[in-house]
């Protein structure tokens, strides 16, 4: 239709050569950002669909041999990966989880407004604007056990008689999972500002009317929330809940900051694992482009779900 | 007939309000809920206070416990951050001591220490390459984002749901899987650890971001104005630099901060795919744990460096933070 349109113009106005069409206005806006996106994503992403196949090490002089299925068949039986993929996933749930109680809380608390209100919301939005790996190097600082500020405002005084978080350790004794809700702690005291922001958006869109209904036939504030308030904020929620899903399993930087994956593999999320593959001791190029396989195949199981949601909530708005 | 008296409230009601707010009940209720809240946030900030506190103390402060909330503000942190420095002989320090009249403000500090600076630290350059490669990448992406927005937004375009998710997708993937691959390629090209590589890299990192931010906000311009301009006899060109340019000024201007604000954070790509010429703040900011013992003072003050602009940032930009976070795709 535009073809048409632009066609008829160009008849209409022939003295003055147009300068450009439309249509080659639209190609030349939209090629040079599809072009850099295919040569940096949709190139690699074929190419390490290759490697996955083949035993290549990138320090290696040796060039890929092809291996067939060795190494998606290694991963598959490799205890500790299963491990480290049991791992991420509790800590994906621990995470939203939390992050979504927090969140919500946070949202129900500041969102009728009152003095103050809107530097206290963004007070709390701060930390989620931080990179996530200085956020996970000073956590690291606030759990030191003898001079950390967690311990002390938790109210232990003793070192040694007070958690290690990061060690895993309480009073000494080993105490598996510290380490690894240590970093939750974190990520959740990061990200429920997040949460917060869409689960407000929500808040803001429902109409006075409902809740002025609701009081005029005098429903209690707990059925005025289970029926009006979540069912309304719903949608959002679950964009949030989703978008969180996607970013625990693929989380890197903070882990990274804090742990390094540590004590042993507590706190070993996948994404650390495979960098580790890749690009530290041997440089495994061949398994770790298998792995990362399998990751995205995860993620894009749960983006395909979010953009299901995304598409159910705009066609409602 | 007088039994129709009037019996609404004296002065007349100016403003909407709900018997169910003004209700003492509800009133006792609001205050407990900011009494809350305000606890709430302050909970929230105690790590962004210790944060800001450690930045100021000196490294004794740092490591006795209990931890300390009063103590005496120092720069000792930002010495640390910014300089090189060696430890010195006591018979050098009281050489230095001798002609301390004459030193400056840094060196004094750094002789209070017992060290003495040998230069910038590596943290400088490295917060050079941040500037350089952040700034210049969120400008070509905004731009590039600007001219492929608008063709999605005013355009009829064979396949555009699909073209959109596509340019969506490649930010789901995760930095990792993409890495290897790039790592080979750039390594054949000898991008490696080079300004150019990052750049790139970087831009395309925010490219699909800056697309669907700021087809948001161009959707939000009526497309008549436009309509008019052309009418008027303008180009497609001189219609959008002069209708559309103008009024999405705002858009950009939050889309470019954001931008901004990922490429200076970022640091899985940065830590895999450089070293030492074209490396970043954020992964230097975590190797200052691996060189010469644990200087937490340093850290903080670097990460009070992170935190300065960013709640500036959040406090300008808090309208359009919802935005931002989530790709443009919830706009309310």
């Amino acid at each position: 239709m535009t073809a048409s349109t632009s066609q008829l113009k160009r008849t209409a106005v022939k003295p003055r050569q147009r300068h450009l069409s439309s249509r080659g206005l639209v190609y030349l806006f939209i090629w040079p950002t599809l072009l850099l996106l295919i040569a940096m994503n949709v190139f690699p992403l074929f190419y390490s669909l290759y490697l996955g196949f083949t035993d290549y090490s990138a320090i290696a002089r040796q060039a890929p041999e092809w291996v067939g299925f060795q190494n998606f068949a290694n991963i598959l039986n490799d205890k500790n990966l299963w491990q480290y993929f049991a791992t991420t996933g509790r800590y994906a749930l621990m995470t939203v989880t939390l992050q979504t109680l927090v969140g919500f809380g946070l949202a129900m608390l500041v969102h009728e407004k009152f003095k103050g209100s809107g530097i206290l919301t963004t007070l709390i939005l701060i930390p989620m604007m931080i990179s996530p790996v200085v956020v996970g190097l000073f956590w690291k600082l606030m759990y030191n056990p003898t001079f950390g500020f967690f311990n002390a405002l938790l109210g232990f005084s003793d070192p040694s008689k007070s958690p290690d978080w990061l060690a895993s350790r309480f009073a000494g004794q080993p105490m598996p999972g510290l380490a690894l809700w240590a970093v939750v702690i974190s990520d959740v005291w990061m990200w429920a500002p997040f949460v917060m922001l869409l689960v407000l958006s929500g808040l803001k869109a429902i109409p006075d009317y409902l809740y002025e209904a609701a009081a005029i036939d005098r429903a209690s504030s707990w059925f005025q929330f289970w029926r009006i308030t979540l069912p309304q904020v719903a949608p959002l929620l679950l964009i949030a809940i989703l978008f969180r899903t996607i970013e625990a399993f693929k989380s890197f930087d903070l882990v990274m900051g804090m742990t390094g994956g540590g004590p042993g593999v507590q706190t070993e999320l996948i994404s650390v694992d495979l960098y580790r593959i890749a690009f530290l001791g041997q440089f495994r190029t061949g398994p770790a482009s298998a792995l990362a396989y399998i990751i995205l195949i995860i993620i894009i199981a749960i983006s395909n779900l979010y953009i299901k949601y995304l598409n159910k909530s705009k066609g409602e708005g | 007939m007088t039994q129709f008296e009037e019996t609404g409230p004296r002065t007349p009601v100016v403003e909407p309000t709900r018997v169910d707010k003004v209700h003492p009940r509800a009133k006792m209720g609001k205050s407990i809920r900011v009494t809350i809240t305000l606890i709430v946030t302050f909970i929230m900030i105690i790590p962004v206070l210790v944060m800001i506190m450690t930045a100021f103390k000196s490294r004794a402060d740092i490591v006795t416990p209990p931890p300390k909330v009063f103590f005496n503000p120092t720069l000792e942190g930002f010495l640390y951050l910014f300089t090189d420095r060696s430890i010195q002989s006591p018979s050098n320090l009281e050489i230095e001591r001798a002609k301390s009249e004459e030193l400056g403000y840094w060196d004094k500090l750094a002789l209070s220490v017992g060290q003495k600076i040998n230069g910038p630290s590596d943290y400088v350059g490295r917060l050079k390459n941040s500037v350089i490669i952040a700034g210049t990448s969120t400008i070509l992406s905004v731009v590039l984002g600007l001219f492929t927005a608008y063709a999605f937004s005013r355009f009829k375009i064979v396949g555009k749901d699909d073209l959109l998710f596509f340019i969506l997708s490649t930010r789901m993937l995760p930095g990792v899987v993409v890495t290897i691959p790039l790592f080979l390629l750039y390594k054949q090209l000898g991008w490696n650890d080079t300004y150019i590589g990052m750049i790139i890299l970087y831009t395309v990192f925010n490219l699909s971001f800056s697309v669907w931010l700021l087809m948001g906000f161009l959707d939000e311009i009526p497309v008549e104005y436009e309509e008019a301009a052309l009418v008027d006899g303008y180009t497609r060109m001189q219609a959008f630099f002069k209708i559309v340019l103008p009024q999405a000024v705002t858009g950009i201007a939050a889309t470019t901060v954001f931008c901004l604000i990922f490429a200076w954070n970022e640091y899985a790509f940065a830590l895999m795919l450089t070293s030492e010429k074209a490396r970043t703040a954020p992964p230097s900011i975590a190797t200052m744990l691996g060189s010469g013992g644990l200087e937490w003072s340093a850290i903080a003050a670097g990460s009070l460096g992170f935190l300065i602009p960013v709640a500036i940032v959040t406090f300008v930009l808090r309208d359009y933070l919802l935005r931002g976070v989530t790709f443009g795709a919830v706009r309310k």
